[in-house]
């Protein structure tokens, strides 16, 4: 299965200047794939309009397929660099997985969760135990492609390796393609089979 | 020999908060910081974001909320550094540079936060030196008028950071200044920390980006739990890691992806998962019997200070 | 004990009150409110201590029983101003005309003078305890519905919010475990501040006829049969009644007060 982006093209509206223009790229399961690019360049606006957050000219194709129907599972799940703003103050953390898919117990303690931190709420947890909830939330059966942007930026280097060494194992065993998007070149080296540079194929 | 400007002795900051129903938490945020800065010395505290680093700044400046409990000591050459002296001094003497635009004044013009609040005929004299620094830091004349909104990422750093200097400081608190910046704005802000350095001034950088610290600071404090468990050279951290001795230190040092990106497992505890013993028993290595039942003291090894039951093992080489 | 506590037991407290007052006049009999003629318009004494009226009947459970109406009507008021509030707030969800009509809407009731309005639907309703209720409700959901729309603005910007869809919520799901969790605070405080103004809104509107009728004694109708009377030194006739509805009010601020800051954030934890 492939990913694609094609003729992706995106300004702000209140903008003369296209933040990316004619950007074509692809992404094929199993494959983990690195972008590097610095903050404003745009990496975080193409993260969206992959995942379907934000809408831009050009298509977004998945598997052959051009428009994804509504109030379906997006088979390309996206990543944010802060997890904090990406769950709902009053839900408690096993409502927030929940949400997405039942995760059984040992995949949860597998990426070191501990039973305890289901019933709290997130603003108990920091940034480190938040994102373990957002990227295993994110690894649903049904997601094919998983786009990360800037998930370990925020965290020590320690929780760094916990986290990649997670993601990794399952997107090789179950087959997804992996947009790593960071802009520290010796992560992407290290976890990336391949790296693009988000200057070369931006004609902005 | 250059003066020891800031000194923070036993520092515990912790928060009354309110649990589930009636029960209120005491939530330990900070437990017996110590550490010092000198004139010229850059020292990074080191810790993950949320770790509450961040309210080291905030104690020393004395805006903790009114829910926070702030004990130990804190010197200011010298001088005891209560309520009184800590609002004479910010803005002053002791400066911050916040972490990003949004904590400016979003309806001030650039300028006018600057200068900030005094008479009009201070103004004229300070709007000179305002406009002065601001050159010096490559901000236009144009920067003067813009709103914060108006700002380029890298354009709004460069203003938090000249802003601060304006009242020529002999202590400027950085709470996290890299976050969100390419590479370029990072070893421009970076730079400027060098460069304030060099000016005599002493710099607290806090910090979760290892690298930053690394490349910027003399003396590196690593947060753990909210204790500091080894107070390092950054000159410490090359090589193997041998001259490093926290087994949490290492664990940091090698899980870096430019050296090894060693996996070890386990996590740090939460606030108030917080414990008699010493926080980092359930990941180490190398426990002992002492090491389940009290919290290590930071003691002096040589040039370093380092929170460990076996430090002292480490002299020896046994370790 | 702790601030959270003491504000709880303030607002059970004030609650208690007014749950008291409308418990006991149910159980008010209507011998308690027997005429007595020869004891009418007396001033206020210990068998009397709100004195009487010019029926002879006792003030202080007149004043009682009315405050309890009162406080019905005001209740009902207020649910039905909160309904409507979240009705339409859930309309100007659905599309962006629909918003704008809203908001047209809520621009065009908070234009008219309250009194206005309820006059009018009271009247068209043919008065009464349902009339005045209706009225009431009516005229009340402006303030309320602008706060709903703009909380509901916000959070649609929120990334959990884009992330539901992702995993292929409904909107009707979203609306429902998302955004009613968050603002069911803002609603709650709401419809209890409502309250107080419903009340006085009743009492005015009876006072100047066009709501209840004697036979449905609420404080509004209290006081406006004693203006006859005050002529003729009978203060107490309007005093009480005047009072007690006043600190049925302030009582009511008082919980919606310490409500807000049991329920806000930012002072969650003082």
């Amino acid at each position: 299965m492939i990913l694609k982006g094609e003729n992706i093209s995106f300004k702000y509206p209140s903008s003369d200047n296209y933040l990316i223009k004619d950007l074509n790229i692809s992404l094929k399961s199993s494959e983990i794939k690195g972008l590097v690019g610095d903050s404003g360049s745009g990496k975080s606006t193409l993260c969206k309009i992959l995942a379907g957050f934000k809408k831009s000219e050009g298509e977004v194709i998945i598997d052959g397929v051009k428009k994804t129907k509504k109030n379906i599972f997006n088979p390309v799940q996206l990543i944010f660099q802060h997890p904090e703003l990406t769950m709902n103050p009053k839900w408690k953390m096993k409502d927030v997985l929940k949400e997405s898919w039942d995760v059984d117990h040992d995949l949860i303690k597998e990426f070191g969760i501990q039973e305890s931190w289901l019933n709290r709420w997130p603003n108990e947890l920091s940034g480190g135990e938040l994102q373990r909830f957002a990227v295993l939330r994110a690894l649903s059966p049904k997601t094919k492609f998983l786009i990360c942007d800037e998930i370990t930026t925020m965290l020590d280097a320690v929780t760094q390796v916990q986290i990649w060494e997670l993601v990794t194992k399952i997107a090789k065993e179950r087959n997804i393609g992996l947009l790593v998007v960071s802009h520290d070149k010796d992560l992407v080296k290290r976890i990336c089979d391949d790296v693009i540079y988000l200057e070369e194929i931006n004609n902005n | 020999m250059s003066e020891e400007l800031l000194k923070v002795s036993n520092i515990s900051i912790s928060f009354i908060q309110y649990g589930s129903g009636l029960k209120q938490n005491i939530l330990d945020v900070i437990s017996d910081l110590t550490l010092d800065i000198s004139q010229g010395e850059i020292v990074a505290v080191l810790g993950s974001s949320g770790s509450g680093k961040s309210l080291l700044a905030h104690g020393i400046l004395g805006i903790l909320p009114s829910n926070a409990n702030l004990s130990g000591t804190m010197h200011y050459r010298g001088e005891p550094l209560n309520q009184n002296l800590k609002e004479k001094l910010r803005g002053d003497e002791i400066a911050l540079i916040p972490q990003s635009v949004k904590f400016l004044d979003p309806l001030m013009k650039i300028s006018e936060q600057a200068i900030g609040d005094c008479t009009e005929e201070e103004k004229e004299e300070k709007k000179a030196i305002q406009r002065e620094v601001f050159e010096k830091y490559g901000l236009s004349k144009e920067v003067d008028d813009m709103y914060p909104f108006q700002l380029s990422g890298g354009m709004a750093r460069r203003v938090l950071v000249s802003t601060a200097l304006l009242s020529n400081p002999k202590l400027v608190i950085a709470d996290e200044p890299t976050p969100g910046l390419d590479e370029r704005s990072i070893k421009e802000t970076l730079n400027h920390l060098r460069q304030m350095a060099n000016d005599n001034v002493g710099v607290l950088l806090i910090t979760h980006d290892i690298n930053a610290a690394l490349e910027v600071a003399d003396k590196i404090a690593i947060f753990y739990a909210g204790y500091v468990i080894e107070i390092a050279n950054s000159s410490d951290f090359t090589g193997d890691g041998e001259k490093l001795i926290h087994p949490y230190t290492k664990a940091l040092y090698h899980a870096l992806p430019q050296n090894d990106f060693k996996l070890t497992e386990g996590h740090q505890p939460l606030h108030d998962e917080l414990l008699k013993y010493c926080p980092y028993f359930e990941r180490c290595e190398h426990p002992t019997d002492i090491c389940h039942e009290t919290i290590p003291k930071l003691i002096d090894i040589g040039d370093k200070k380092i929170r460990c039951n076996r430090a002292n093992e480490f002299k020896t080489g046994e370790f | 004990m702790n601030l959270r506590t003491k504000t709880l037991l303030i607002i059970s407290l004030t609650a208690l009150i007014l749950i008291a007052i409308v418990i006991n006049s149910f159980f008010i009999e209507a011998s308690s409110l027997t005429t007595n003629f020869p004891m009418r318009n007396m001033p206020p004494s210990f068998e009397h201590i709100f004195g009487t009226d010019w029926m002879g009947r006792d003030m202080f459970t007149r004043t009682l029983k009315g405050l309890g109406l009162s406080i019905q009507v005001g209740a009902f008021a207020s649910i039905v101003s909160t309904i409507i509030a979240v009705i339409l707030t859930f309309v100007s969800r659905l599309n962006k005309y629909l918003d704008s009509f809203v908001n047209w809407l809520i621009d065009l009731f908070a234009s008219i003078p309250h009194l206005l309005v309820i006059i009018l639907v009271s009247i068209s309703l043919g008065g009464g305890l349902f009339g005045v209720i209706i009225a009431v409700g009516v005229s009340h959901w402006t303030s309320l519905t602008r706060v709903l729309r703009a909380e509901i603005k916000q959070i649609n910007t929120f990334e959990y919010i884009a992330l539901s869809k992702s995993f292929g919520k409904s909107n009707l799901w979203i609306t429902g475990k998302h955004f009613l969790p968050l603002v069911l605070t803002q609603i709650i405080l709401g419809t209890i501040l409502i309250f107080p103004h419903a009340i006085m809104h009743e009492a005015s509107v009876t006072f100047l006829g066009f709501g209840l009728s004697p036979h449905e004694p609420a404080i509004g109708i209290i006081l406006s049969e004693s203006m006859k009377y005050l002529a003729t030194g009978a203060w107490w006739l309007a005093f009480f009644p005047g009072l007690s509805l006043l600190l049925i009010i302030l009582i009511f601020d008082l919980i919606g007060d310490n409500l807000r800051k049991l329920l806000d954030p930012t002072k969650a934890h003082e």
